[in-house]
């Protein structure tokens, strides 16, 4: 499978209370993979993403990155964190600061940038997703898709080796949609190490190299997107796809 | 309304022993409530329970206590320094309690996704604080703290009772040269007002300037 692999999730556990929401999980994502991740709600695909970078911390099991393991809380942790960058359902921009110092307050506080340094790069990006005019407007002047591109430009500030996007349109106008997924696909194709969490099935087809298909904690399926949508293996992979693509 | 005029210096020195015990005080409160608000949501246990006990130790002593304790206490470990200074240590220190749950509450006013979002980016603990909750919490705590604020000037006065120099402690004299206490009591009144109606003032500016929710 993947020959060099840069997420490693060895038997990972994790409880909230009685709810066991991930059972001995085991996935590689390999360096420029692209690893979409789809199930039902409540399959803990989404503590799946955020346990990559510790967001939520894991009871058992070993998650490596680029062959380290992940740190305790703490320095080290932070500077692991700034090399996989996490984009979130809700956004989350800075609601204090504008676009353009969103996109900047990292690099310029984790990485020591120079202001001018961090701002221009910070343009370059803001202009890759289609929003050099806003870079002067606070988040809440912007549309939900505005503000999720915003957020992909914010993590691509830090020059990640990987990005984890936590269901990136599910909070979006259904007409905004398609905004966010054209800057995703754009980046997969350039190379970036993606592990996406989303209901967008068109994006799993078209985009994805990877389908995980998750439920009730567990990784039922890992295929390829073709495979997967054409001839999944388990009845419950073929009952949510039945759910989801006859409407 | 003679005695005002006929005292005004000795007004003028508890206005002025009242106004410096309430700005250093405040100072002093403003610095150990945002440190220990920042104690009581770190991530490491022994700083969390710091903060905790420093507030619920301070928050429910009573104030004149705490200055017997700290003007009669602290002497006796060999700590040495002028009354005003005692003073505005017990003050300051008891204060900072109440600001600190104040902060603590604005904190709890930013969503956690805000944190976590600055966290992902490889942000420690300090910079995720200092450069995207506080600044989002602060226009939620400006109120609260005015209020704590106008309380210190106003708690203020039991240092009177300690020797040291501040407004009400002004009727004493005024009263023993057989002026009207009523009268006494007015102008001192008075002058509180003037405290506390400025730190109102002040609140109101900030409030105005800071306070909108974008």
């Amino acid at each position: 499978m993947a020959v060099d692999p840069l997420i490693e999730l060895r038997d990972v556990n994790k409880h909230y209370g009685k709810l066991h929401v991930l059972r001995d999980i085991n996935l590689t994502v390999g360096r420029g993979e692209v690893v979409v991740v789809i199930g039902p709600s409540g399959s803990g695909k989404s503590t799946l993403c955020r346990a990559i970078n510790r967001l939520e911390p894991v009871e058992s099991g070993t998650i490596l990155l680029d062959g380290q393991p992940l740190p305790e809380e703490g320095r080290a942790l932070a500077k692991l964190r700034a090399e996989v960058g996490m984009v979130f359902q809700s956004f989350n921009l800075f609601a204090h600061k504008t676009v353009l110092a969103n996109v900047s307050l990292a690099p310029l506080k984790v990485r020591k940038r120079g202001k001018d340094e961090a701002n221009k790069r910070s343009r370059e990006l803001l202009e890759r997703v289609g929003l050099l005019d806003q870079a002067d407007k606070y988040p809440a002047q912007l549309s939900g898709g505005q503000q999720q591109r915003v957020a992909i430009a914010r993590a691509l500030a830090m020059d990640p080796k990987a990005l984890l996007f936590d269901e990136p349109t599910s909070a979006l106008d259904p007409e905004m949609i398609n905004e966010v997924l054209e800057v995703m696909r754009q980046l997969a194709r350039d190379g970036m190490t993606m592990v996406v969490v989303t209901h967008e099935m068109g994006f799993a087809r078209s985009a994805a190299n990877r389908v995980v298909f998750m439920a009730d904690g567990r990784i039922v399926e890992d295929r390829t997107p073709e495979e997967f949508f054409t001839a999944p293996e388990s009845e419950r992979a073929k009952d949510f796809l039945s759910k989801i693509l006859k409407h | 309304m003679n005695v005002l005029i006929d005292n005004f210096s000795l007004y003028g020195e508890g206005l002025l022993g009242t106004v410096e015990l309430t700005v250093y005080a405040s100072l002093l409160a403003l610095v150990l409530g945002f440190v220990m608000a920042s104690f009581r949501v770190a991530p490491v246990g022994s700083l969390r329970v710091f903060g905790t006990v420093w507030v619920d130790v301070l928050r429910n002593t009573p104030l004149t206590l705490l200055f017997f304790a700290v003007l009669l206490g602290l002497p006796r470990f060999g700590v040495v320094l002028p009354f005003q200074l005692f003073a505005v240590l017990a003050l300051g220190c008891y204060t900072s309690a109440f600001i600190c749950e104040a902060v603590r509450s604005g904190i709890n006013t930013v969503p956690t996704g805000q944190g976590e979002a600055a966290r992902s980016l490889g942000m420690t603990f300090a910079q995720t604080l200092g450069d995207v909750v506080l600044p989002q919490a602060f226009r939620s705590v400006i109120p609260p703290i005015g209020s704590t604020l106008i309380a210190l000037a106003k708690n203020s006065a039991i240092a009177g009772s300690f020797s040291v120099t501040e407004l009400l402690g002004v009727y004493k004299p005024l009263n023993e040269m057989g002026y009207s206490i009523i009268w006494s009591f007015i102008w001192i009144a008075v002058g509180y007002l003037i405290v506390t109606l400025t730190i109102s003032a002040i609140f109101n500016v900030l409030e105005k300037r800071y306070g909108v929710a974008r």
